[in-house]
């Protein structure tokens, strides 16, 4: 019987969670994109409104789908519904927008609220020169030192099967524990 | 790599805190709409700071700390020329006119007034230049950051404390059913009657902030006092506080030689792609 398992994606606006599940997904990212209309979120041109869905075929009895959450603070409500059975999390944080570090903290504390499982936090965009330092972004985010917080780049697949296999390696402690 | 951002994102505190943690060299350059700070740290201290529109030469800072006259600070201005502040310090010490600690101390008290200021800003762009050290005709000195940062701190205190009890301000608020209250003969400010006439279950927090010309702090300020008085409630989405099954949960009816395996197998495919 085919088994499947799921990640979940989440982080603030425009941090690279759409890019990241491309990146290592085998078929093409299932995203309902839509132009944005609000003021404040013209950064990019369209935002995920519903979700991003990815897909990993393990082997014939195990398939990990990776899904995004929508990126604009009113469909939060599916954050929720987006998490039910998820093996763990990524909260992807965009080095280069300290303004949204507040809010990646909020989505990170929100996630742990909703489903004590796993996660780690993705320092994404570390390629561009205005990045902020991991270290000093752990400052900003006020994360425990013993929270993973990775550098990444959502599209260098080589930095996102990291990010993935480092969540992984804490479930399986966990599941180990 | 760069440290830069607005502190309407990113507090004052949370700057010195974090060049103090990691002992950061350089020059922080926070700019408002008015004005422009320049402070300067060495090894994650305080060494210097000067702020635009405002004499930062040390004849002016011992000037305004009333450690010189203003006939001596005249003569300084007038007759000085060019001379820096290291060598007029020296020569204000050895002539016998002030002594080493009344100058270190009305630099330190000029440089806590600066940041005291900035502690203020609540908007401004910044940027922190990596080694950038302080003009080099400048009296540097060296201060822990620490209690800078507790007065600091207690105001992000306040703002994280409120944030905390009302984390989402989409929610709305409802009186409570309290009999025997008459709201009116409460002894309420100002602020806090503005919010008070908006309040309604359609209305959320952040519509009332609006309406009342209200920042997130005040209105959080009012609606917490409201709460803690018991005169409103908030009225949460259905659903919010449900819990979701954790890890555990999501892999339940496997032993954990099986869940071992699951994870396993994900690493071992997640690594050949």
């Amino acid at each position: 019987m085919m088994q499947t398992v799921k990640m979940v994606v989440t982080g603030p606006f425009n941090s690279g969670k759409t890019e990241f599940i491309q990146t290592v997904s085998e078929i093409d990212v299932v995203s309902t994109e839509r132009k944005i209309t609000a003021e404040a979120e013209k950064i990019k041109e369209s935002t995920t409104v519903a979700m991003d869905f990815g897909r990993i075929t393990v082997d014939d009895e195990l398939v990990l789908y990776l899904f995004g959450t929508p990126g604009q603070k009113r469909f939060d409500f599916m954050w929720e519904i987006l998490s039910e059975g998820m093996l763990g999390f990524i909260v992807m944080v965009d080095s280069t927008r300290p303004e949204t570090f507040r809010e990646a903290r909020t989505i990170l504390e929100t996630f742990r609220a909703y489903a004590p499982t796993p996660y780690v936090v993705a320092a994404n965009k570390q390629d561009k020169p205005d990045a902020w330092d991991v270290e000093d972004m752990r400052i900003a985010l006020r994360l425990d030192k013993n929270i993973p917080l990775l550098p990444a780049v959502a599209r260098d697949k080589e930095s996102v099967k990291t990010v993935l296999i480092e969540l992984l390696q804490i479930i399986m402690r966990e599941i180990s524990k | 790599m760069a440290l830069k951002g607005n502190l309407r994102d990113f507090t004052i505190t949370q700057l010195l805190n974090l060049v103090n943690l990691a002992k950061k060299t350089g020059t922080l350059v926070v700019e408002s709409a008015s004005q422009a700070a320049r402070i300067t740290f060495r090894e994650g201290k305080l060494a210097y700071a000067e702020i635009s529109n405002e004499d930062s030469r040390l004849g002016a800072i011992l000037h305004k700390a009333n450690v010189l006259t203003p006939a001596q600070y005249r003569t300084i201005s007038q007759r000085a020329g060019n001379i820096s502040d290291k060598e007029l310090g020296l020569l204000l010490i050895n002539s016998g006119h002030v002594t080493q600690r009344d100058v270190i101390t009305s630099l330190q008290n000029h440089f806590l007034d600066i940041l005291q200021r900035l502690f203020n800003w609540d908007e401004g762009q910044f940027y922190f230049n990596n080694g950038e050290a302080l003009p080099p005709d400048r009296i540097p000195i060296r201060m822990d950051l620490e209690n800078i940062i507790i007065e600091g701190s207690r105001r992000l205190r306040e703002w994280e404390q409120l944030q905390d009890e009302l984390p989402n301000l989409d929610l709305a608020l409802k009186f409570t059913d309290r009999p025997g209250v008459n709201i009116q003969k409460l002894n309420m400010s100002v602020e806090e009657w503005k919010v008070v006439s908006y309040i309604n279950p359609k209305n959320s927090i952040r519509q009332i902030a609006k309406a009342s010309r209200m920042s997130d702090l005040e209105i959080r300020r009012v609606v917490y006092s409201l709460l803690q008085a018991g005169l409103v409630e908030l009225v949460r989405p259905e659903g919010i506080e449900q819990s979701l099954p954790g890890l555990e949960q999501t892999l339940a009816g496997k032993s954990k030689e099986e869940q071992k395996n699951l994870v396993n197998r994900l690493i071992g495919r997640i690594r050949s792609l």
